[in-house]
């Protein structure tokens, strides 16, 4: 199952994103907020997203898994 | 009654008023708009904008000699080298070395950008200035704010207000300055290099580098030791996880007070008869000069790493290594997200940028040693 990783470590500003949401490459999915500095994550596999594990405000880690997608 | 209004007047700061007083307030204020409707750099442009203005009202005596409230800030707080050191034990407990202690070879990137520093050195003497004041121009390019004024105060204290400003307003304005050299000297396939992955830094090694790098840096160059000493020490504070309300104070109510009086002190330097000179001018022109040719050398630097390098390193990360942090850090991910939107240079940017502080340092005691 396609998954979107944080490339970076920090905290989770805005999710633009819902369960059920179709998307496809290139949508701009979460943005991630870095040393004051907001960084979009956009989507690497299209489909239909089945989870998101982080809310907004949660600090995250480089790796982490931040939405699934079915 | 005509006699005691007179002699209010003449009692009045507004008689002695000076042209240059005027310009000076303007100088104020513009900075203050800098700061306060622009928010370039607030925590530092709105004491010195506010620490300017103050110093050029006549008759105030705030920076006269053993009288005045401005100087004893000045005369303790940076003649005598106490606000520096103590910014740097506040920055340690802030920065995080672990992009650099996983991918040392960035230290290179750090140190290259230094030599916008001594080309600048050497220019500024075509110009005519001493080889003290040159030195504490160069140091501008450095794009580190404590340290330029820890050896301007030490080297040429009558230039502090013009190299401090300088290399505050330079650091404000590094998503305009370097962006365009940023462009010009990497190709667009550079600038789409993706990284690999960073190597995972243990707590071991995270404790460790604060003690080793002090040690090294004080045997090899002693006169770094009053800022590289506080700010390993605030970095082991951070780092230990043992003192977490020492690493809180230094790096927040500390750093917070000691601004305070940075800035105004600072300010306060900047009287219209130090201030108003042609040489002032040529400051602020070698201290861009010297950014612009650190920025150059730090990306220079990373494309001839990458001629050894089996796994290449993307040049852009190359022009943090003027410190500057985070703001150089910043930019090149910027940069480097126009050019691939999925590259996150962020936290390899930081490895070039940390280390660019450890370089302005080291270059700050190898001018202080030489120059002193």
């Amino acid at each position: 199952m396609p998954e979107l990783i944080a490339p970076i470590t920090g905290n989770v500003w805005k999710i633009l994103v819902a369960v059920g949401d179709k998307v496809e490459l290139d949508d701009e999915m979460i943005i991630l907020e870095a040393l004051k500095m907001e960084t979009p994550i956009y989507c690497d596999d299209g489909g239909t997203i089945t989870e998101i594990k982080i809310k907004e405000g949660d600090a995250v880690n480089e790796g982490d898994i931040l939405v699934v997608i079915g | 009654m005509f006699n005691i209004l007179k002699e209010l007047i003449y009692s009045s700061g507004a008689v002695s008023l000076t042209g240059g007083n005027l310009v000076m307030w303007l100088v104020a204020f513009v900075l203050l708009y800098l700061a306060i409707k622009k928010q370039y750099e607030p925590l530092l442009l709105l004491p010195i904008a506010f620490g300017i203005l103050v110093v050029n009202l006549p008759l105030t005596f705030l920076m006269e000699p053993e009288h005045g409230l401005i100087w004893f800030f000045y005369h303790y707080g940076i003649e005598q080298d106490i606000i520096p050191p103590l910014i740097f034990l506040g920055l340690g407990a802030m920065i995080d070395f672990g992009p650099l202690i996983a991918n040392p070879k960035t230290l290179l990137l750090g140190a290259g950008a230094q030599a916008g520093l001594y080309v600048t050195f050497f220019a500024a003497i075509l110009f005519g200035f001493d080889l003290q004041e040159a030195g504490s121009i160069a140091i501008i390019g450095g794009a580190d704010g404590p340290t330029t004024i820890y050896l301007t105060s030490k080297l040429a204290p009558h230039l502090l207000g013009a190299t401090a400003v300088s290399a505050y307003a330079y650091m404000a304005l590094v998503p305009i300055i370097q962006p365009p050299m940023m462009k010009l000297l990497t190709t667009d396939h550079e600038r789409k290099i993706v990284m690999s992955k960073l190597r995972h830094v243990s707590k071991l090694q995270r404790v460790c580098f604060p003690i080793i790098t002090a040690m090294t840096i004080m045997l090899v160059v002693p006169p770094a030791a009053p800022l590289i000493s506080m700010l390993m020490l605030g970095n082991l504070f951070k780092e230990s996880g043992v003192v977490e309300r020492l690493t809180n104070a230094a790096s927040n109510e500390l750093m917070n007070i000691v601004t305070i009086f940075l800035g105004l002190s600072i300010g306060a330097t900047m009287t219209a008869s130090t201030f108003l000179s042609p040489k002032v001018l040529f400051i602020f022109f070698l201290g861009l000069f010297a950014f612009v040719v650190s920025t150059a050398a730090g990306l220079l630097m990373a494309k001839f790493m990458n001629l050894f390098l089996k796994d290449k390193i993307n040049p852009l990360i190359g022009a943090a290594g003027v410190s500057a942090v985070p703001m150089a850090a910043r930019c090149v991910h910027k940069v480097g997200s126009e050019a691939n939107r999925r590259n996150y240079l962020l936290m390899y940017a930081m490895g070039p940028n940390v280390a660019g502080v450890i370089g302005t340092v080291v270059a700050a005691a190898i001018l202080l040693k030489n120059l002193g």
